[in-house]
């Protein structure tokens, strides 16, 4: 009786606080994709990470950056789990710049699992002047730093349409998406249809790379996804068990003072 | 005889002092030996073992004991959380994100912190609402009350630090906002701004006093909340009926019966928030707020947390920022006034009627205004926010006070043990949504 009011005040905050939406602009509304990530017992599809990486690695790492990730995390479970000799592999590609050594000077070295991820630029003024003065935004955390997270990333990949509609004139280096808030966005297509070619033979259409990216950015903004919804079914359970015992011992106490009355 | 004189004036003068209060212990042994030196067992025993409540508290009194939780979980994840973080406008984006990542269990800390801020304001905002309905702010719970309404000035206080401490934009931006408000103040106002922001802009030496303000007001938040529940054990508990218990037939001891019946409103409130902070625990954050701090983009749309939208909607409703200021400043201060405009002896609402009615409408007022806080200052939205303003005012200004001298009360039983009758026979029709024992 209780728990059931109490269930129906919850749903109705909220259903109180999804009308109060941070939406913005004439952007049409995202796609709405179902996830494998999604849900109480929702895990990322490893395939699918391994894959995005190699789609972040091979278009989307020429001009984002990834700051707040290291190579090792790769490797580690509940990710794309690449094995420790994979990530060695792939860290080894990548040129870092270390020191000062022992005479002052900085030098070059192979990537290690332990560096972080090499940023294409510099900084932001190399970014921008590469890239007609936008600033391709760090990837790091992009799904939670936007509305509508995983489908709005999925559905502005896919977003792009060759003509603006009439009427709506665009400037040099600026292009059409449906998705984006003003619909003008400064990114190019980044790919088409075998844009990439996946070593494990899965087709490449643009669905399928946009969807791999999209969750193996879902993953490097939550990279603790997978233990964050085990441990919140464990402890839900572990709750509705003791709250039930609760509830027992609390009506059996005031049942000593009910009889009287 | 002088000498005899002075003797006995003297001897008049002398009373016996007592500097050795040993003993009175009600417990014996090692217990007794330590108890009769500090007296902490009886406190305990007297204030949380026989401590008599009224028997007729609704799971609406399970929220003060719910807040109290809520406190020493935020400060506890707040002190793991304060060991990893770096209060510097370089690297704190950075160093959330090594919390969330690298630390161990880094993100159910942060995350548990995040949400509880929030839980924390939805569990005061009911444990209000309860005060209000049932008149809890009256006689002789007054000060009580007053010390109520000024650790919800410093939850917002430290609740808007907190915020501004990821140094995301929306930390950043919601910063530069709320303390821009001060410029409002005549003649001083660009020099408070400044001496707050310790800079002239919002920056690295904003963030590092913001930081360490965060902490100093949660402690002072925690000094105040013992403030006010040393004032609840003088004045007791009130109750849904509002009737003062007065025999045996209207209490039950705080153990057991109040301990396992909180205990079980505190699992429920947990279990909640658990499933929330599992499983959408950005639902309540704004995705602005991962995007690092740029002083050079401003975001579309500025908003506070949700907790906040109320009272941002009262100061945006006004023209004149300085009124619209005062105007929000003042709309939570009023809480403050309440039992001084509402003189109606009757403190519930269960035998009030019309002020029944207006206390509804103010809740309605209270999600309007959070609704139309949420929103762009502009249109319709602006007309709903300056109605709402306006009602609120006039709930406490007006009419509290006209409807406490012309409201004619419902019969009232006589004591509480006679109103748990009248509601088992059905003569009552009380606010019963959280259920009663």
């Amino acid at each position: 009786m209780i728990l059931s009011k109490l269930k129906i005040l919850t749903t109705l905050l909220f259903f109180f606080f999804s009308t109060i939406a941070f939406g913005a602009g004439d952007a049409e509304k995202p796609i709405s994709k179902s996830w494998s990530f999604e849900g109480i017992f929702g895990t990322f599809d490893r395939a699918s990470l391994q894959r995005g990486f190699q789609v972040y690695k091979e278009v989307c790492a020429s001009c984002h950056s990834m700051k707040q990730l290291s190579y090792r995390n790769l490797a580690e479970k509940g990710g794309p789990e690449f094995t420790e000799e994979q990530v060695k592999v792939i860290s080894s590609k990548f040129e870092v710049t270390d020191g000062p050594n022992d005479n002052g000077d900085m030098f070059k070295r192979p990537g290690k699992p332990s560096d972080k991820f090499v940023s294409p630029f510099l900084n932001e003024k190399a970014a921008r002047a590469a890239n007609g003065g936008a600033y391709p935004p760090d990837l790091s955390v992009i799904v939670k730093a936007r509305a509508d997270g995983a489908d709005y990333v999925y559905s502005l990949l896919l977003g792009y349409e060759e003509k603006p509609p009439k009427g709506m004139k665009l400037e040099d280096g600026v292009y059409y998406n449906k998705y984006m808030p003003g619909n003008k966005i400064r990114m190019p297509k980044p790919f088409s249809k075998d844009g990439v070619k996946y070593a494990d033979g899965t087709s490449a259409t643009e669905e399928q790379i946009s969807a791999d990216v999209t969750t193996f950015l879902m993953w490097t903004a939550e990279p603790h996804l997978e233990s964050r919804k085990r441990a919140g079914f464990k402890s839900i359970i572990y709750l509705l068990v003791l709250i039930s015992l609760v509830y027992l011992v609390k009506k059996k106490i005031w049942s000593r003072i009910e009889s009287k009355v | 005889m002088d000498n005899t004189d002075s003797k006995s004036n003297l001897d008049n003068s002398i009373k016996p002092v007592h500097t050795n209060k040993v003993g009175g212990s009600p417990f014996t042994g090692v217990l007794g030996w330590i108890d009769n030196r500090l007296p902490i067992f009886r406190m305990f025993k007297y204030e949380y073992l026989d401590f008599q409540v009224p028997k007729s508290l609704s799971y609406f009194w399970s929220f003060g004991g719910i807040l109290m939780l809520c406190l020493i979980f935020l400060i506890v994840t707040g002190l793991a959380l304060g060991m990893h973080y770096k209060p510097d406008a370089k690297y704190a984006f950075d160093s959330v994100e090594k919390i969330m990542r690298d630390v161990n269990y880094g993100w159910l800390i942060r995350y548990a912190h995040m949400n509880l801020a929030s839980f924390f304001f939805i569990a005061v905002y009911i444990h209000i609402f309860r005060g209000l309905y049932y008149g809890s702010y009256k006689e002789p719970r007054q000060l009580m009350w007053l010390i109520g309404v000024i650790i919800f000035f410093l939850m917002i206080a430290t609740a808007f630090l907190g915020y501004t401490l990821p140094w995301g934009q929306m930390s950043y931006w919601g910063a530069t906002v709320i303390t821009n408000l001060f410029s409002a103040v005549p003649f001083v106002g660009e020099a408070i701004v400044n001496w707050l922001w310790g800079d002239y802009a919002v920056g690295d030496a904003t963030l590092n006093r913001f930081y360490v303000l965060h902490w100093l007001i949660a402690f002072g938040i925690l000094g105040l909340v013992i403030f006010h529940v040393i004032a609840l054990h003088i004045v007791g508990s009130n109750n849904p009926s509002g009737i003062e218990p007065v025999d045996t037939r209207d209490t039950v001891s705080f153990s057991p019966f109040t301990t396992s019946k909180d205990l079980f409103a505190i699992l429920v409130f947990f279990l909640i928030f658990v499933a929330v902070m599992m499983y959408a625990p950005n639902y309540l954050g704004h995705p602005d707020n991962y995007i690092p701090a740029d002083p050079l983009v401003t975001p579309a749309h500025i908003v506070p947390e949700w907790y906040f939208l109320p009272f941002y909607a009262i100061l945006r409703s006004i023209p004149d920022k300085l009124m619209g200021v005062i105007a929000m400043v003042s709309s939570i201060a009023i809480l403050g006034l309440l039992p001084w405009l509402d003189l109606s002896k009757i403190r519930s609402c269960a035998f009030r009627p019309i002020w029944k009615q207006f206390v509804f409408i103010f809740v309605l007022d209270f999600f309007i205004l959070m609704y139309v806080g949420s929103k762009p200052a502009e249109g319709v939205y602006v007309l709903i926010a300056r109605i709402g303003t306006i009602y609120w005012f006039l709930f406490f200004l007006v009419i509290a006070p006209i409807v406490a001298l012309t409201e004619k009360p419902l019969p009232m039983p006589s004591s509480i043990h006679e109103y748990e009758d009248w509601k088992k026979q059905g003569k009552l029709k009380t606010f019963r949504f959280f259920g009663s024992k």
